[in-house]
């Protein structure tokens, strides 16, 4: 689970953002709604602490991740928080299975092929496995994303404008199996976004305002 | 799933970089490597032939030729001593000498020389007979391995010497036959390439050359060295008694005044004598002969050599530090292009130390494919080019050979891999995960 309190942050020169308190439980869905502009990217760098000059707390999982440093941020992050990009960047000269591969290797945890691929599996790209990764639609590569997100069992997953990209079709399957997925791992999930065509999916929302 | 796995994939993925990289980088490693590998060798076999010889003395002219014409047996003889010049040199209780060789030039076999000498001559360059026995008789001859291996001569066959040391069938003696009576054993010194037989042999050989006036005259135009030929061919007052038995030895010179040798391979009975270390200067100052000592011409043409090896060991480290140049830009442009990748490994739980030594990784493997090419290229290379070396030399060098200063390359090579990652590795260690991922 995760929550915050009294979150902050100050570009240089521009105006302090201020964010309302957050709380999300383990398997449960908040969607943090805003038009561009409003910092939502920002508070998902705090939330998953990307960026760490903020002011206030964030706990996940128990931590307050504000408090954490250099390797142990980087070391907690890479365990406990699975993060999706609106424009899902890969390593390209791995394989797509290796790219999942590798989100287990550098978050410290066992190495495993097949627990890779029965992720992969379940997110119906398995049969893609070994293709290279430039070689995938859009679709695909946000199911590789989750995948990739979700092969640690994070206690938090953070989605940034996971299906703007998307049409429709891709839109509603990409969301379906973000929540399926996080619930099954009994992860928290925030999707920030300003895609409004998921706000009827998702009850439990937050609208940012631009102050 | 490990770094050197990505730091690998990271590699192949660019292989027209790649290639750049290793080929610039071989380039500079092989002819590095190869210079390596040309200079020790060469300078072994000239060390290996010094077979702690104190003074060569011979005809005056450059000291360096009659070196490496008398030592090496590469350049032409500065011209013919008279024997009774030499004489006094080779009496058996001089106070200095403890032992005087002569040699006698003149004559090749498919440009493999023909000396004239005594036996002592095999034992100064340690080397022993493999077959057959050492020549008795004048017109027998004990042949060097490397000559028995290239001219396919066996024991018991003849053949007729060329005149000069090219290998020119115009040139060719047409009556004296030579016998082959022995075989040495390979002793990696220059007697390998050698055919040896007793002094007298050389002197009725070239006995007849005042009968073939014509065919001298074109001999003459080939080597200018033997102006004192000529003259003791045509005044040979003292016929040579066929029957005459040459015994080889030095005493047996010494009844033949008027004939000529070459030179004379000298070891001090103590080198660190005064009067040996003033021995040379005084021949050189108050005879006709010429002294010089080996160490000094070598060292000499070690130090001409090496200017040329300087240079081209320049152009080595100018392409080797291109190379790392090359090296560096390629990593900087690939860490440019990856940097999104790069900030996704941090947002995965890579820190910046792993970042850092992912790119370093790079460049290492870079420098050490770069470096097993160009070893390769230079020992491949060496042992293509041994077989022109062995014509200029007359040794024989090989590539299958690898040098203790070799890990010293590698060490060098690893060292400017890394080099040339570390700014590109810094850069990416600092890249600024939340910049990065949010330009779009």
């Amino acid at each position: 689970m995760i929550s915050t309190k009294n979150l902050k942050y100050r570009y240089k020169g521009g105006p302090e953002l201020s964010f309302p308190d957050i709380t999300c439980n383990a398997s449960d869905i908040l969607l943090i709604l805003g038009q561009s502009g409003v910092g939502k990217t920002t508070l998902l760098h705090l939330l998953g602490g990307l960026l760490t000059s903020g002011q206030g707390s964030v706990w996940i999982e128990g931590t307050d991740i504000c408090t954490l440093r250099d390797t142990a941020l980087d070391k907690f992050r890479g365990k406990n928080i699975g993060i999706i990009f609106q424009q899902n960047h890969f390593i390209d000269s791995l394989s797509v299975i290796e790219n999942v591969m590798i989100a287990q290797k550098l978050a410290g945890n066992r190495v495993s092929e097949s627990e890779a691929r029965t992720m992969l599996d379940r997110l119906n790209i398995g049969h893609k496995a070994e293709k290279s990764v430039r070689d995938l639609s859009q679709g695909e590569k946000q199911r590789v994303a989750i995948a990739r997100a979700l092969i640690n069992k994070p206690g938090l997953i953070l989605a940034d404008e996971p299906t703007s990209a998307l049409d429709d079709h891709n839109c509603d399957e990409v969301l379906a199996l973000l929540q399926e997925q996080s619930k099954a791992a009994g992860s928290a999930l925030i999707v920030v976004t300003h895609d409004t065509r998921l706000k009827e999916n998702i009850s439990n929302q937050i609208n940012l305002m631009a102050s | 799933m490990s770094i050197w796995y990505l730091a690998w994939r990271n590699i192949v993925k660019n292989p027209l970089n790649l290639i750049m990289s290793v080929v610039l980088f071989s380039l500079g490693v092989g002819l590095i490597s190869f210079l390596l590998l040309f200079n020790s060798q060469l300078k072994e076999k000239f060390d290996k032939n010094l077979a702690e010889i104190d003074l060569v003395i011979g005809a005056k002219g450059s000291p360096l030729q009659m070196i490496l014409c008398s030592m090496y047996h590469i350049d032409n003889p500065t011209g013919n001593i008279p024997v009774k010049n030499a004489l006094p040199l080779l009496k058996e209780n001089h106070p200095l000498i403890k032992q005087a060789i002569p040699l006698s030039l003149g004559d090749s076999y498919k440009s493999y020389r023909i000396v004239g000498t005594n036996h002592e001559l095999v034992s100064l360059y340690g080397a022993s007979v493999f077959s057959g026995s050492l020549w008795k008789k004048d017109f027998e001859v004990t042949i060097g391995s490397v000559v028995a291996g290239e001219t396919g001569l066996k024991l018991g066959d003849t053949f007729k010497s060329a005149h000069g040391f090219a290998d020119d069938t115009d040139l060719t003696h047409d009556h004296a036959s030579f016998v082959v009576s022995g075989i040495l054993a390979p002793s990696g010194t220059v007697v390998d390439q050698l055919i040896l037989t007793n002094t007298a042999t050389i002197w009725q050989v070239h006995e007849h050359q005042g009968e073939e006036a014509n065919h001298d005259d074109k001999a003459g135009e080939h080597h200018g060295h033997e102006e004192g030929d000529h003259d003791h061919a045509h005044d040979e007052d003292h016929a040579h008694d066929d029957d005459h038995v040459h015994d080889n030895s030095n005493t047996d010179l010494a009844a033949h005044p008027d004939e000529e040798i070459t030179s004379l391979l000298i070891k001090y009975r103590n080198r660190t004598n005064f009067q040996a270390l003033n021995f040379g200067r005084n021949i050189n100052e108050n005879t006709e002969l010429q002294a010089a000592s080996p160490a000094i011409e070598i060292n000499r043409l070690y130090s001409m050599i090496g200017l040329g090896t300087d240079a081209l060991r320049g152009l080595a480290l100018l392409i080797a530090a291109v190379s790392a140049l090359s090296i560096f830009i390629s990593l900087f442009k690939s860490m440019r292009e990856r940097k999104y990748e790069l900030a996704l490994m941090r947002v995965m739980g890579a820190h910046r130390s792993g970042i850092f030594a992912l790119i370093i990784l790079e460049g290492l493997i870079l420098a050490a494919i770069g470096f097993a090419v160009g070893s390769a290229l230079s020992h491949l290379g060496m042992n293509w080019a041994a077989d022109y070396l062995k014509e200029d030399f007359r040794y024989s060098f090989t590539g299958w050979k690898w040098l203790r200063e070799e890990w010293w390359i590698l060490a060098a090579s690893l060292f400017l891999g890394m080099l040339a990652a570390v700014i590109p590795a810094i850069q990416a260690a600092r890249t600024d995960i939340n910049k990065t991922l949010s330009e779009k």
